[in-house]
């Protein structure tokens, strides 16, 4: 089991909720997920039209864990603020910590990141920061208190998979205790895979899920990669090698020349 | 007085947040709150004092990635 902070959670499979056709449509995915943990977010409430509220009843009908995330803040104190009006509205100490840097690739300011997850961390919350493969990063967010990794696979949204596979190694092998969850860019089930079998512990999957043609088919397929990755970690991989290595037995072979 | 809630130059009489959101609206509504930048915990709200001005976000679950 997956152990971060005190919560063990039994899937790997983290879902977004956001950019589903539908609110039914979501809950169909979640199920096929088998996710325990989805993100969620907070934005301007309209007293007419109430649709957080909405949102919400459907979120804790489903009986899931939710971290919520500081999307879209550029600033730490932005990101300080949403994670206190975070914790408030859904009585968990989790924040998924975001502080974008660049809006093009939507890179995290790890400057900023650092310096709100000390913050956080110190003020009781549980730090999830959505960071690069970046280790002396890594090894300050750790310093300042997290417990828990989430390095970029690739630009939000984008679905190019692990884009630097070097560096994402890097990280796994500089820091083998610590939760890694793969955060964003994670376009297709076999990039799922490849992460698990990289060991990394975790992913956190949206777009690809929501935007498919059949969003619960394809939140089935991820779970299934997921499951099939970490397998194969743990039965641990072959070492690729440049040249041909015959796997039938020459030994015994009938001379027929 | 006006205060400026979600972005939006509203007409108040409420003397605090607590006040206010109630004639805004939200009544029971799960929303968390900030005055002028700073986060407002659902307790303290009855504390808070408005002034001509304030800009106040009214914040609600909404779907995240």
């Amino acid at each position: 089991m997956l152990k971060v902070y005190a919560t063990e959670l039994r899937s790997r499979l983290l879902l977004g909720t956001s950019r589903y056709p539908s609110p039914a449509v979501l809950t169909e995915a979640v199920k096929a997920a088998r996710a325990e943990v989805v993100t969620v977010s907070l934005r301007r409430e309209s007293s007419g039209e109430r649709a957080g509220q909405g949102f919400w009843g459907i979120i804790r009908e489903l009986g899931v864990r939710v971290l919520p995330n500081t999307a879209g803040c550029h600033s730490v104190k932005e990101a300080l603020t949403t994670a206190q009006m975070a914790r408030e509205v859904f009585g968990t100490s989790w924040i998924k910590l975001e502080v974008i840097g660049e809006d093009d690739t939507l890179q995290p300011d790890v400057f900023g990141l650092v310096e709100a997850a000390r913050i956080l961390s110190a003020d009781g919350f549980d730090v999830f920061p959505y960071t690069t493969e970046d280790l002396v990063v890594a090894d300050r967010l750790l310093e300042a208190g997290c417990r828990v990794l989430m390095p970029w696979g690739a630009p939000i949204g984008s679905g190019r998979g692990l884009n630097n596979l070097f560096g994402l190694q890097a990280l796994r092998a500089h820091f083998p205790d610590v939760p890694l969850i793969i955060d964003a860019g994670i376009g297709v089930p076999s990039h799922a895979a490849q992460a698990m079998e990289l060991g990394f512990d975790a992913v956190l999957i949206n777009t690809a899920v929501a935007q498919a043609s059949h969003p619960a088919l394809m939140a089935a397929a991820f779970a299934q990669a997921l499951e099939a990755g970490r397998a194969a970690h743990l039965a641990g991989p072959m070492e690729p090698r440049d040249m041909a290595a015959p796997s039938t037995p020459a030994i015994g072979k009938a001379f027929l020349g | 007085m006006k205060i400026l809630v979600n972005g939006a130059w509203r007409e108040t009489d409420a003397s605090d947040l607590a006040a206010a959101l109630t004639a805004l609206g939200y009544g029971e509504a799960v929303v968390a709150t900030a005055l002028n930048g700073e986060f407002v915990a659902t307790g303290s709200r009855a504390d808070a004092r408005l002034t001509d001005g304030d800009r106040l976000e009214v914040l609600a679950p909404m779907q995240g990635g």
